[in-house]
C-alpha cells in the first residue's frame, strides 16, 4: 500500500494539523515505511480472535454522583492563554 | 562528608534515620553536583531553592518514620507537580503549571522525598533517545554525545551520573528500561494498573505505567513500594495486595524457573547481547534457578501491534491540545486555523507523526483493517505470555538490540530507531511487569541490560530475581565525571 499527498492532507485536516507542500512529502515518505513495517500484521489469521482492549482485567468500580471538588473556578483558568472575566476566549465563531 | 552523592538511596536513608546526615547536607550536594552537571541537559526546570527550603524545614522538625526522610528527588517532566511548570518535553506544555499533583508523586511527598526538579523526556514520551524533547538532547553521563535513551532518558541521565538519588520515569513500550540500560542503571515497569496514571501527562492510556529507576534493585524496591498504591482517581488502577517490596526483598530464589523465549535471538544482534544472554543465564543459574526454553510466537509482531495501538491512543489522547484551554496558542484567522497551527507549531515532527498514523488507523474505512486487526494480535501476544506462565515463574531476554548509540545516529530513520523497543514492547502489551539490570559492558565500554518480565502482579518476585543476579553480576559503572569542568 502507499500513502499519497491526498491522503496525507486528509489526515492533516483530520489531525488539525496544518501540513504545507514540504512536510507533507516528508510525512509520505515517513508513513509509507511505517505502514511498510506493520503490513507484517496480515501475515496472521485473526478472524476467531478476541480484540484485546484493556489488560487490566477488572470491571470498573462505581462509585456515588457526588462533587468532591469546588470552586476550581481560577485553577481552571489558570493556565488559560487568553481569557475574559470567567470565560475562555476563541477566535469569532458566530458572525 | 564529601561522597554523600555516591551513596545509594537505601544508605541515604538509613545515614538520616541515623542522624548521621541531615537532609539540607543532603540535598544541598545533590543541587550542587546537579548545578555543575548542566552540560547533560537532564533537567528541563530546576527547583533548587525551594528544595533547600523543604529539606531545611524538614530538619527543623524531622520525622524519621517516613519511607523517604528529607530525601531529595527530581522526577520526570511528564509527572505533574503542583505550582512547578510540567511540560512532558513540549513546546505546546511550554508554559503549564499544573494546579493539581499527581498521584505517584504525591505518594512519594508524603513519605517525606523533596522535589528537586524536573527532569528532560522525549516530547510526549515518544522517542527511544531523548532527541524528541523540546528543550534539547540529553547527554548519557557513559560517553559524551551519546544517546541516554528515552523516553526517560533525563531520568536515566540524572540517575547515572548522581544528580539526584533516584527517580521516576514512565513506560509505554520501554521508557524506563531502555534507558535504564543504556546507562547502567536498573528501571523497573511495573505492571499495568500497579501504579496510578493520574496526573501523568497522558500518551497511550493502555500501555503507560509510572515506574523507579535507581542505582541498584534494592533501591528501586523501596520506590516502588512508596509509588505502587491502589488510586480512584484512576479508572484502571487495580485494587490488588501489594508487597512491601523493599521489606520482603530476599536473593533467595533457589528452585524459580525462569524461561528462555527463543523468538528473542533476533537476525542482526550483535555477538555481545546474545554473550550477555548466555551469561545471564549462568548467574540465574548459580542462583539456583531453574533454566527453561519457552517459545513466545508472536513476538516478531508486537512491534507493528504497538505502532498501531500506541499512536491510535496518542492521537486521541493529544486531541486536548487546541489552544484553548491551556498551553501554547498561535493565532489564526479563524477557529480552526487556530487549532491547526497552534498543533504545526507547538507539536514537533514525532509527536506529529504519530498522531497522523493514529488518526489514519483510527479513520473511516481503516479501523479494521489496522487497530482492530492490532487489538487482536496483541490478544495472541498476551497469550503467549499466559500460556509460558503456565511453565514457568519469570522470563530473562536482553533489554536493548544494543547499547546506547550516538547523538544524531537514528533520528532520519523513525523504523530502525522504533527497532529499539523490540524486547521491552510485548510486556507493555500484555501488561505485565519487567525490570532492566545492568549485566555487562560492551566492547566500546558502554553498558548492556537485561530484562526479567514476571507475571501480572508479581514484582516481588521478578525484584528478588533482580536481586539475586545483581549481586553475582557485581556491575560497575565506568562515569568519569567528564561534564564538570
Amino acid at each position: 500500500m502507499s500513502i499519497d499527498l491526498k491522503t496525507i492532507k486528509h489526515i492533516s485536516k483530520l489531525s488539525r494539523i496544518s501540513v504545507d507542500e514540504k512536510k507533507a512529502e516528508k510525512l509520505a515518505g515517513d508513513l509509507n515505511s511505517i505502514f511498510d513495517f506493520i503490513e507484517k500484521l496480515n501475515e496472521l489469521k485473526t478472524d476467531n480472535v478476541e480484540p484485546l482492549t484493556s489488560v487490566a482485567e477488572t470491571t470498573l468500580k462505581l462509585r456515588s454522583d457526588e462533587v468532591k471538588s469546588k470552586n476550581l473556578r481560577d485553577q481552571v483558568l489558570k493556565n488559560s492563554p487568553k481569557e475574559n472575566e470567567d470565560y475562555f476566549v476563541v477566535p469569532k465563531v458566530i458572525e | 562528608m564529601s561522597d554523600i552523592t555516591k551513596q545509594s538511596l537505601s544508605e541515604l536513608v538509613e545515614n538520616i534515620k541515623g542522624k548521621k546526615l541531615s537532609s539540607s547536607e543532603v540535598t544541598k550536594a545533590f543541587v550542587e553536583r546537579s548545578e555543575k552537571s548542566k552540560e547533560l541537559n537532564a533537567y528541563i526546570t530546576e527547583d533548587y531553592a525551594n528544595a533547600l527550603n523543604k529539606a531545611k524545614k524538614f530538619d527543623e522538625k524531622p520525622n524519621l518514620d517516613l519511607k523517604l526522610p528529607g530525601i531529595p528527588m527530581a522526577v520526570k517532566d511528564l509527572f505533574c507537580t503542583r505550582d512547578l511548570r510540567t511540560t512532558a518535553g513540549s513546546k505546546i506544555l511550554n508554559n503549564f503549571v499544573p494546579t493539581y499533583e499527581s498521584t505517584v508523586t504525591q505518594n512519594i511527598w508524603n513519605e517525606g522525598a523533596i522535589l528537586m526538579g524536573k527532569l528532560n523526556c522525549d516530547e510526549f514520551a515518544m522517542g527511544s533517545s531523548n532527541e524528541t524533547s523540546f528543550f534539547g538532547n540529553v547527554q548519557n553521563p557513559i560517553d559524551k554525545n551519546l544517546v541516554p535513551g528515552g523516553s526517560s532518558g533525563g531520568s536515566s541521565s540524572a540517575v547515572a551520573a548522581q544528580l539526584t538519588p533516584i527517580t521516576i520515569g514512565t513506560d509505554t513500550g520501554g521508557s524506563i528500561r531502555q534507558p535504564a540500560s543504556f546507562t547502567g542503571t536498573v528501571g523497573l515497569k511495573p505492571t499495568y494498573g500497579s501504579c496510578s496514571r493520574y496526573g501523568i501527562v497522558a500518551f497511550a492510556s493502555s500501555l503507560d505505567q509510572a515506574g523507579p529507576m535507581a542505582q541498584n534493585v534494592k533501591d528501586c524496591a523501596l520506590l516502588q513500594e512508596v509509588i505502587s498504591t491502589y488510586d480512584e482517581k484512576d479508572s484502571t488502577s487495580i485494587d490488588f495486595k501489594r508487597n512491601e517490596y523493599g521489606k520482603e526483598l530476599t536473593k533467595d530464589i533457589k528452585g524459580k524457573k525462569i524461561g528462555i523465549p527463543k523468538e528473542y535471538r533476533v537476525d542482526g544482534m550483535p555477538k555481545e547481547i546474545e554473550d550477555l544472554w548466555k551469561k545471564g543465564i549462568e548467574y540465574a543459574k548459580d542462583c539456583g534457578a531453574e533454566i527453561i526454553d519457552i517459545s513466545l510466537p508472536h513476538t516478531n509482531y508486537a512491534l507493528p501491534t504497538y505502532y498501531i495501538v500506541a499512536p491510535a491512543e496518542a492521537s486521541s489522547n493529544l486531541a486536548r491540545y487546541d489552544g484553548v484551554k491551556y498551553g501554547f496558542r498561535a493565532e489564526g484567522e479563524n477557529l480552526i486555523d487556530m487549532y491547526e497551527k497552534t498543533r504545526s507549531e507547538g507539536f514537533g515532527a514525532e509527536v506529529q507523526r504519530r498522531i497522523m498514523i493514529g488518526t489514519y488507523v483510527l479513520s473511516s474505512g481503516y479501523y479494521d483493517a489496522y487497530y482492530l486487526k492490532a487489538q487482536k494480535v496483541r490478544k495472541l501476544i498476551k497469550n503467549d505470555f499466559d500460556d509460558a506462565y503456565k511453565k514457568v515463574d519469570a522470563i530473562l531476554t536482553p533489554s536493548t538490540p544494543s547499547s546506547a548509540f550516538k547523538i544524531g545516529e537514528k533520528t532520519n530513520d523513525p523504523v530502525s530507531m522504533y527497532l529499539n523497543d523490540i524486547f521491552t514492547v510485548p510486556v507493555n502489551l500484555a501488561g505485565l511487569p519487567g525490570i532492566s539490570i545492568p549485566a555487562g559492558h560492551d566492547a566500546k565500554g558502554y553498558p548492556l541490560g537485561l530484562q526479567i518480565i514476571g507475571k501480572a502482579f508479581d514484582e516481588q518476585n521478578i525484584l528478588n530475581i533482580a536481586y539475586a543476579m545483581e549481586e553475582k553480576i557485581n556491575f560497575k559503572n565506568n562515569i568519569t565525571d567528564w561534564w564538570i569542568k
